[in-house]
């Protein structure tokens, strides 16, 4: 009898300190009242609105570099272009040999989230074409005709003026004459000199700034520079994107939005406050029809469907596991399933009764011979779970990978409850004198 | 009480046989199943208006802007349309256009698929799908190893799953025709977890059957094919019932967005229950019979 006891304080304990991870705030219970999001739990994209884009690298123009760290600065820059727009939380995966998966919590101008981490962002510095005696080439419109690289010398060599050459210190500023937003920009050490050279032989002439092969503007060279510049021309946003993206550094590789998909907040939230409502509906609903059914086996297999809840709660956090409305929707169906290994075990011992058993030694064979078809009667579930995760994260659909890892959780966990929580439990109550009623069992 | 009395199972038989043709007429006339963007390309885009507007209305407007849409309404004025692909800049001239024709929206998701990306989740779609099945008639040729003739009650078993799948295909191909209900990502995962739960309900029925087979001989078929079902009537009944409430919950309480998704598992976890209790037993039992 000692040895029961010992064991559902051990239940107890556990019970306790899984409260304490998975629900420190009580009003979490209260659907309206709690934040998911404040206590610790990972919100998926459709719960919390926002933007997903999924990219595709072109990865054909890379030369000797390798596509893998190709990729990974790629990720590197894109990172840095996120966190200085101000995201907290992104994720940044990828999938395959050429994808990358953005996802951008909170943001909602699908717009602005393209061209933040879509555009390559490579400057270039061009001047224009002139003919042998120095004039500029133009075309019929009386435009620079075409524009050639701007280089100088550098140790020796002949190099082109490129973004790359900028200090990581853009900063988007007003211009105090026109008041409009400019760009400005300070040159390295290397970038001061072939600056110094280009802007000393175009005085007078037009220097082209392009980025990612678009002419952004042509100011006309009054003089030498060498340190700094202003880019004009831009609104203001383009001028803050810009700005982030210079300090971040140009994408090594072009990358092309192939899934843009954007969710308001306000879906998620609804759908997520509904969902907990029927959760508690369903646990409620379950609860009653184990208790109406079983008598009181049922209370303890609903004792034990409250450390179920508990249990899982906890692993999603603790994991952490990403919360999807569809894994939260398999959270819920894993708690109808959850009383299956119970059933099965209640069934046995019914029998076992039926026998002429004691209920003690009803309740020790229910568990021992109900094990069998608990674990085969799991094992479909399992490796259906593991299909779809593989189907979800092949076909790119969070939803789906959700569903499968919460219900997996779910299943195992319950396995679990029934087969240690229940037995303990159960074996507790029959130490107390209500084992002289096994009507109540109503086995 | 004989659940498998011979009138009983002719009526198990043909009420599942009706449904099951009128949801394969359903989905063999034209337009069969409305294939949602990720298999058949294009933009879902769901715009809750604050003003009152008919989804008559919203298809006139998007008309007269020259898109061929589908709509679906979500709920109260927030409605799910599904157009070729549109790109972002379509998209916000779309939104501006509707602004001022239809009053204020909000705009609750966006999502593209290009063709490219579509014919990627059908593949793994059906990869899974095949992985799936051959996954279950390993379990089914494992969890039988020991029957008498494991050919002939595989057999039955995966006829009853056919018979599951096929019914929630069915209702679906109707409900595409009433609501526009579409066949998504999420459909095929509820078809394979419907098909990974109901498979155990059977094997659990089966395998009792054999326990009994083994200890009373077959010289009484019907009786102990009945015996067996009713033992294992309340373990199957229970724990989907348990399943069916906290489906229900979620199906007239929960979010809408994964309204059909519910909808698919309801559907599919209530007819596995009865073909793992009536159609299946009940094949087998007449399989027995006729090659006697």
């Amino acid at each position: 009898m000692r040895s029961n006891l010992w064991s559902f304080v051990l239940v107890l304990i556990f019970v306790v300190s899984l409260l304490v991870v998975a629900i420190p705030d009580i009003r979490l219970l209260k659907p309206g009242e709690g934040d998911f999001v404040r206590e610790g739990f990972r919100m998926g994209l459709d719960l919390q609105g926002g933007t997903r884009l999924v990219l595709e690298a072109d990865l054909s123009q890379i030369g000797d570099e390798s596509p893998d760290n190709a990729m990974k600065g790629a990720m590197r820059v894109i990172q840095d272009r996120v966190n200085a727009y101000g995201v907290s939380e992104a994720v940044i995966q990828r999938k395959g040999d050429k994808e990358l998966i953005v996802e951008l919590p909170g943001v909602k101008n699908l717009d602005e989230a393209v061209n933040l981490i879509g555009q390559t962002a490579q400057m270039e510095f061009k001047e224009p074409k002139r003919d042998d005696s120095g004039k500029i080439i133009e075309n019929e419109k009386r435009e620079v005709a075409e524009w050639i690289p701007a280089k100088g010398i550098l140790d020796g060599k002949e190099v082109a003026l490129t973004g790359s050459f900028l200090k990581r210190t853009n900063q988007v500023v007003l211009d105090p004459n026109t008041n409009a937003p400019v760009v400005r920009f300070e040159w390295d050490k290397d970038g001061g000199q072939l600056f110094e050279q280009i802007t000393g032989r175009l005085i007078g002439l037009p220097l082209g700034i392009f980025l990612d092969g678009r002419l952004v503007s042509d100011p006309t060279v009054n003089g030498v520079i060498k340190e700094s510049g202003i880019i004009t021309g831009l609104t203001l946003n383009e001028a803050r994107l810009l700005a982030i993206q210079l300090n971040a550094g140009s994408l090594p590789v072009p990358l092309k939005v192939v899934r843009p998909k954007s969710i308001g907040p306000s879906l998620g939230k609804d759908s997520l406050q509904k969902s907990l409502t029927a959760g508690e509906l369903g646990f409620i609903l379950v609860l009653l029809f184990m208790v109406a059914y079983y008598r009181f086996s049922g209370v303890v297999a609903g004792l034990s469907l409250l450390y179920y809840g508990l249990l899982v709660l906890a692993i999603f956090k603790l994991f952490p596991v990403t919360l999807t409305l569809a894994g939260i929707a398999g959270f819920i169906v894993s708690l109808g399933m959850a009383v299956d290994a119970n059933v099965l075990v209640f069934e046995r011992m019914k029998e076992e009764l039926r026998k002429g058993r004691t209920l003690r030694a009803a309740v020790d064979r229910g568990f021992s011979r109900a094990w069998a078809a608990v674990r085969d009667s799991n094992v479909t579930t399992f490796i259906a779970c593991i299909i779809l995760y593989w189907f979800g994260s092949r076909a790119d659909e969070p939803a789906i990978m959700g569903f499968a890892i919460t219900l997996f959780i779910g299943v195992a966990v319950s396995m679990f409850s029934a087969m240690v929580v229940t037995r303990s439990l159960l074996r507790l109550v029959l130490t107390t004198p209500l084992r002289r009623r096994a009507s109540w069992f109503k086995v | 009480m004989n659940l498998v009395r011979k009138k009983l199972v002719y009526f198990y038989f043909i009420l599942s046989g009706l449904v099951i043709l009128i949801g394969i007429g359903s989905l063999v006339a034209p337009s069969g199943l409305k294939l949602g963007i990720e298999f058949s390309s294009g933009s879902t885009l769901s715009l809750d208006f604050t003003e009152n507007v008919t989804q008559d209305e919203l298809r006139q407007e998007l008309s007269t802007l020259g898109y061929e849409a589908v709509i679906r309404n979500l709920e109260g004025e927030a409605y799910i349309i599904t157009l070729p692909v549109i790109t972002i800049e379509e998209k916000k001239q779309l939104e501006e256009a509707l602004t001022q024709r239809l009053g204020e929206l909000e705009e609750l998701d966006f999502d593209t698929i290009s063709p490219a990306i579509s014919k990627d989740i059908g593949r793994q779609a059906s990869i899974a799908i095949l992985v799936a099945s051959v996954g279950i008639l390993l379990y089914v040729a494992w969890a039988f190893r020991r029957l008498p003739s494991p050919f002939k009650w595989g057999s039955c078993a995966i006829v009853a799953l056919v018979h599951d799948v096929l019914i929630v295909l069915g209702t679906f191909s109707i409900l595409g025709r009433l609501f526009n209900i579409q066949i998504d990502a999420l459909f095929v995962t509820a078809a394979l977890a419907i098909v990974g739960y109901s498979v155990n309900n059977t094997v659990v029925v089966f395998d009792r059957l054999r326990e009994n087979l083994l200890l009373e001989g077959s010289h009484n078929l019907a009786q102990t094919f009945n015996r067996s079902i009713v033992e294992t009537l309340g373990r199957c009944l229970n724990t989907s019932l348990t399943t069916i409430f906290a489906l229900l919950a979620l199906l007239f309480f929960g979010g809408i967005t994964t309204h059909n998704f519910i909808l698919a598992l309801t559907i599919g976890v209530t007819v596995g229950t009865f073909s793992s209790i009536f159609i299946a037993p009940s094949l087998l039992l007449t399989w027995e019979r006729g090659l006697k």
